[in-house]
């Protein structure tokens, strides 16, 4: 398999194309159902693409099967040329899920280091490089605490961290701020910003939160649930450089805007008042 | 551990029971067959310590061995009852089945397969009473791996022997001592009672059994009180390793 980079103009990082998922039926005279039908996806070396959608849409199924966590029914997905599973086995991912799931019986520094440890990398380069990835999430002075000692937010920083510890091709991020507080999150947010612009890797977000998507993506994808399909892809054509100012520019309260209503269209075609539209009408005030 | 407000109440308690149990003695004049009292208790204690000893550590080396053995043969067959699913199927119904068996009842049959007079008899009932919960809790704890944890080895790559030392086993660790805690218990009460039904003079189940048979309780009671000071010092034990195995959960659980 050819691992060179090919040329910029056509650097995709990840190519979805003609995913479908189609779950089992669970239980008797139930149907069977279909969580994704028909996603393509292109992802952009270097690019922040959020995943945005009522809940039941696919968007973490997509996530998932993307990190080969999940078999699609049909379709491909291809990672730096390689199809998902080989990616998998070749150590392109970092994860990072809702809940941090950090190991109780390691010090911080040994949980960003069992990445390492699983790839066979030599002890001293282990402890150089876990010794980073906790400066970038800056997390140094608590290296050799233990995970329960620290919080939430610190908790998913150094998941954070144990993500990036193989350098991975893209970062597969599944609501990983989802369980924090509103003030924490922001915080959260503008660090993830750093650390992507720091690291230059490519970044693909599944979040619930219009606010967030449009604050940290290059690119929101929007889904629309049963079946789950993209709705439409929004551009976020602000600057690079965001910090709490873009949070109240114009700009970015418009492409709330245009996010939001991407959103509500989906709402159209289901029944006014279903759980999800009212769910959807509900994150649209919030955002 | 080592602070007098964590070892100070339960020292008080202890005292203040002996106390009690002293005054209601002399105060009700309770005959020595139904309750001797802790004096008479010590006094005998150091009037027959050299005996004592000697029943004492007959009957330690079984409670050891059995526990050894027992606990031993729980974490090899709970190993290899978690790697393969038949075997957790099959194997797995029977063995929460025995551990609510009166193991006990077995004793005088342990005491013909293994030899009426040897210290491996006794030492067997220890070990199949320590069995059980060993193997039943080795399997639970190398089994009961949170999904998502599997998912993350799953995205590292990581082979079914990383799996295995990096997650389940670190996983199983506080299940196997809770266990080993029991078994030391399970062990001491298995070498006593199997000591009643057969065993030379000098142990301690004998030597309980023989001076009630006289009505000398003081001695009973005495031995009693080794056997007891085995049961606890074995768990202690256990505490220990566990305290010295599991650093990470010192400062956050009670070691008790």
């Amino acid at each position: 398999m050819d691992t060179a980079p090919p040329p910029a103009a056509a650097r995709h990082v990840v190519e979805i194309s003609g995913i479908s998922k189609v779950f089992a039926p669970s239980g008797q005279g139930a149907r069977p159902v279909e969580a994704l039908l028909d996603i393509d996806l292109s992802i952009d070396a270097g690019a922040f693409i959020s995943l945005i959608g009522p809940s039941g849409c696919g968007k973490s199924t997509l996530l998932r099967i993307v990190g080969d966590l999940t078999a699609p029914t049909t379709g491909t997905v291809t990672v730096n040329g390689k199809p998902a599973p080989q990616a998998r086995r070749d150590r392109d991912y970092g994860m990072v899920f809702q809940a941090p799931i950090l190991f109780d019986w390691r010090s911080v520094q040994a949980n960003v280091e069992l990445p390492l440890e699983i790839n066979g990398t030599s002890k001293a380069e282990r402890g150089r490089r876990a010794a980073d990835h906790l400066a970038l999430v800056e997390l140094s002075d608590f290296a050799n605490h233990y995970p329960w000692q620290l919080s939430g937010g610190m908790q998913q920083r150094v998941a954070i961290a144990r993500a990036l510890a193989l350098d991975p091709a893209i970062l597969l991020m599944d609501e990983p701020f989802g369980a924090l507080d509103e003030m924490t999150r922001e915080r959260m947010n503008m660090e993830l910003l750093k650390i992507w612009e720091r690291t230059e890797t490519t970044v693909l977000f599944v979040t619930h939160s219009i606010a967030e998507a449009v604050f940290l993506s290059t690119r929101v994808v929007v889904m629309s649930a049963r079946p789950g399909r993209i709705a439409s892809v929004v551009d976020i054509d602000l600057p690079r450089e965001r910090t709490t100012e873009t949070r109240e520019s114009e700009a970015y309260f418009h492409l709330v805007t245009v996010v939001r209503e991407a959103l509500r269209g989906d709402e159209a075609t289901h029944p006014p008042g279903s759980s999800d539209s009212r769910r959807v009408a509900a994150e649209g005030l919030s955002g | 551990m080592g602070r007098i407000r964590d070892w100070g109440p339960p020292v008080l308690l202890l005292i203040g029971f002996l106390v009690i149990w002293e005054v209601t003695v002399r105060a009700f004049q309770i005959q020595q067959f139904i309750l001797p009292s802790p004096i008479a208790i010590a006094v005998a204690w150091q009037t027959y310590l050299p005996e004592l000893v000697d029943a004492a550590s007959y009957t330690f080396l079984e409670i050891l061995g059995g526990m050894v053995i027992g606990s031993t043969a729980g974490i090899a067959i709970g190993a290899l009852t978690a790697r393969y699913r038949s075997m957790q199927d099959s194997l797995m119904p029977f063995a929460v089945a025995a551990s609510s068996v009166p193991i006990l009842a077995f004793a005088p049959l342990f005491n013909n397969w293994f030899g009426l007079d040897s210290q491996l008899s006794k030492a067997m009932i220890a070990a199949a009473l320590c069995f059980f919960p060993v193997m039943i809790n080795t399997v639970r704890g190398l089994t009961n791996v949170d999904p998502a944890t599997l998912e993350l080895f799953r995205s590292l790559a990581a082979s079914e022997t990383q799996v295995f030392k990096k997650l389940r086993v670190p996983n199983a660790l506080p299940y196997v001592f809770t266990a080993l805690r029991l078994a030391a218990t399970l062990a001491t009460i298995g070498a006593v009672v199997g000591e009643y039904f057969a065993a030379p003079r000098a142990s301690l189940g004998q030597y309980i059994a023989t001076y009630s048979a006289f009505l000398n309780f003081e001695r009973s009671w005495a031995a009693i009180v080794f056997a007891c000071a085995i049961g606890i010092g074995l768990y202690l034990l256990v505490a220990i390793v566990e305290w010295l195995t599991m650093p990470w959960a010192r400062s956050r659980r009670e070691w008790s």
